[in-house]
């Protein structure tokens, strides 16, 4: 079933066109990679299908459904953790039941249940401030999987951490992946990265950005640190960078 | 080592407040000043305790105007700057205003105030009102500005309705540079309230200051000066002690970069 559907979408800003003619479609339990060079309006796409940009042209739907500058359907996790420096990890992450309406008390147990399976337990009561950045984006992961759990749009997740902690981040992302049924956009410039993670690649272009290439990655899962070095992957790399 | 050099920066001024204070002390005692020109430290004390039944009406009432004129400038301050943060007309509209308004010196309006309204307590509160009103305005604005526009938008995406992108994070985001506000307005209350009282009133430290200077009682007047440091001091640790409690996540926003400079 296809989870999230872009259609060509178009968008300009002033006389900038930023994003030309872009389709990507995510099937039920996909994880989809979009690849390309910074600035290139990858950001500017996860806006529109979170509903907070109108696009000029074209059409994003979810499930079947046109949700084209409406928010409130999908949420994103960004380079920044964002989380909230004044309320504590259990907090930040039980706001977007809050924000559904769940009284305070359920949704602090609801997302409290999932701490263990993120990695979080006994970081309830922490400020933001008190954990390095790996455990902030894990709680921020946990946050935008309390407000969507089916489909999550990852923008860069791990581009601020240092290379040792981003490929552990990479791992766990896996790891807590299997646990969940979430269908994954994921936004990226590094191509190991889209490649050890992904089922499915969108090469975008400079700006404006097009579809340049579309990669499937016929890696069997569980991946593991062998898979770096692996013959498919490697030759996937291959054809990749003769791309971009 | 870290506790040590806390107890050395606490030590410092007081150790250097107390030589100052001793050279005048001794000043005064050996007759280097005359006595009614500039009274020991030790003679200031004892006018305050033996006057202080006489000056406690005064101290109450100029506290009142300066509490009442705080408070009412908070209310204010916080519906204008979340008017001014909703809406880019207003504040486009208002902000020149209240610059401007701020290059006024209030000692050529007290006198005005007293035509306008009296002699009663009201124009002493709008003095203070218009001292305070603008330190917490301007504080309380960039706060709320200052929230990450990429914050606003995931809350936004969450579905977050603008009440609450305020509550959760506009409000809070605002709590440090609100309390920098109120520390310089809390300040400001009472010496607003005694200028109030100088320029024309019945009662209050300001009128009380007048009295004992046409008598030259320069130990009085520096009696009256003590007490209104005191009750600013006294202002300003109850604004820091309610910071303490509301924005209890700030200890940990400046201890985060030394911890992981540590690890």
């Amino acid at each position: 079933m296809k989870k999230v559907e872009v259609i060509g979408i178009k968008k300009c800003f002033g006389n900038l066109v930023t994003l030309e003619d872009v389709s990507i479609t995510l099937e039920e339990n996909q994880f989809v990679s979009i690849l390309g060079p910074s600035g290139s309006g990858k950001s500017t796409l996860f806006n529109i299908i979170a509903g907070l940009i109108r696009p000029d042209e074209g059409t994003v739907e979810i499930e079947g459904e046109n949700v084209i500058g409406k928010t409130g359907r999908v949420s994103y996790m960004h380079q920044k953790d964002l989380l909230l420096p004044w309320k504590t990890i259990l907090d930040n992450v039980s706001i977007p039941l809050i924000l559904k309406g769940f009284p305070k008390k359920q949704a602090r147990w609801r997302a409290g249940t999932y701490f263990e399976l993120f990695g979080l337990q006994g970081f309830e009561d922490y400020y933001p401030a008190q954990l390095s950045g790996g455990m902030r984006q894990r709680a921020a992961l946990l946050r935008t999987y309390m407000f969507s759990n089916d489909i999550m749009l990852l923008d860069e997740p791990f581009g601020g951490l240092d290379a040792i902690t981003k490929r552990n981040m990479q791992h766990w992302l896996l790891r807590v992946l299997e646990n969940l049924n979430a269908s994954i956009l994921f936004i990226t410039h590094d191509i190991d990265e889209a490649i050890f993670l992904s089922d499915k690649i969108y090469v975008l272009s400079e700006r404006p950005a097009k579809v340049k290439a579309v990669f499937d990655v016929n890696i069997p899962r569980p991946r593991n640190i062998k898979t770096f070095t692996s013959k498919t992957f490697n030759e996937l790399k291959e054809d990749i960078l003769n791309i971009l | 080592m870290k506790k040590l050099q806390s107890i050395g920066n606490r030590l410092l001024p007081i150790g250097f407040t107390s030589i100052l204070l001793a050279i005048w002390e001794g000043m005064a005692r050996k007759g280097f000043v005359q006595p009614n020109l500039l009274p020991a430290p030790t003679k200031i004390i004892h006018t305050l305790v033996t006057n202080f039944s006489l000056m406690g009406e005064h101290i109450l009432i100029t506290s009142f105007e300066a509490v009442a004129g705080f408070l009412i400038s908070i209310a204010v301050a916080v519906v204008v700057s979340v008017l001014m943060d909703m809406m880019p007309m207003m504040r486009k509209t208002l902000y020149p205003m209240m610059i401007t308004s701020q290059t006024v010196p209030m000692i050529t309006l007290a006198p005005l105030f007293l035509i306008w309204f009296g002699y009663g307590y009201l124009p002493k509160i709008i003095i203070v009102i218009l001292v305070c009103f603008f330190p917490i305005t301007i504080s309380l604005l960039e706060g709320l500005a200052s929230v990450d526009q990429e914050l606003l938008n995931l809350l936004r995406s969450m579905g977050a309705k603008k009440y609450q992108i305020y509550r959760l994070a506009k409000f809070p985001a605002a709590m440090p540079g609100f309390f920098s506000g109120l520390k310089i307005a809390g300040t400001y209350s009472i010496m607003g309230a005694v200028i109030g009282e100088w320029v024309g009133g019945k009662k209050g430290l300001g009128l009380y200051m007048i009295r004992v200077r046409h008598s030259f009682a320069t130990d009085k007047v520096f009696a009256a000066i003590l007490v209104i440091t005191a009750l600013s001091l006294l202002l300003l640790g109850i604004i820091r002690w309610m910071e303490i409690r509301l924005v209890p996540w700030k200890k940990y926003m400046f201890q985060q970069s030394e911890e992981e400079y540590d690890s």
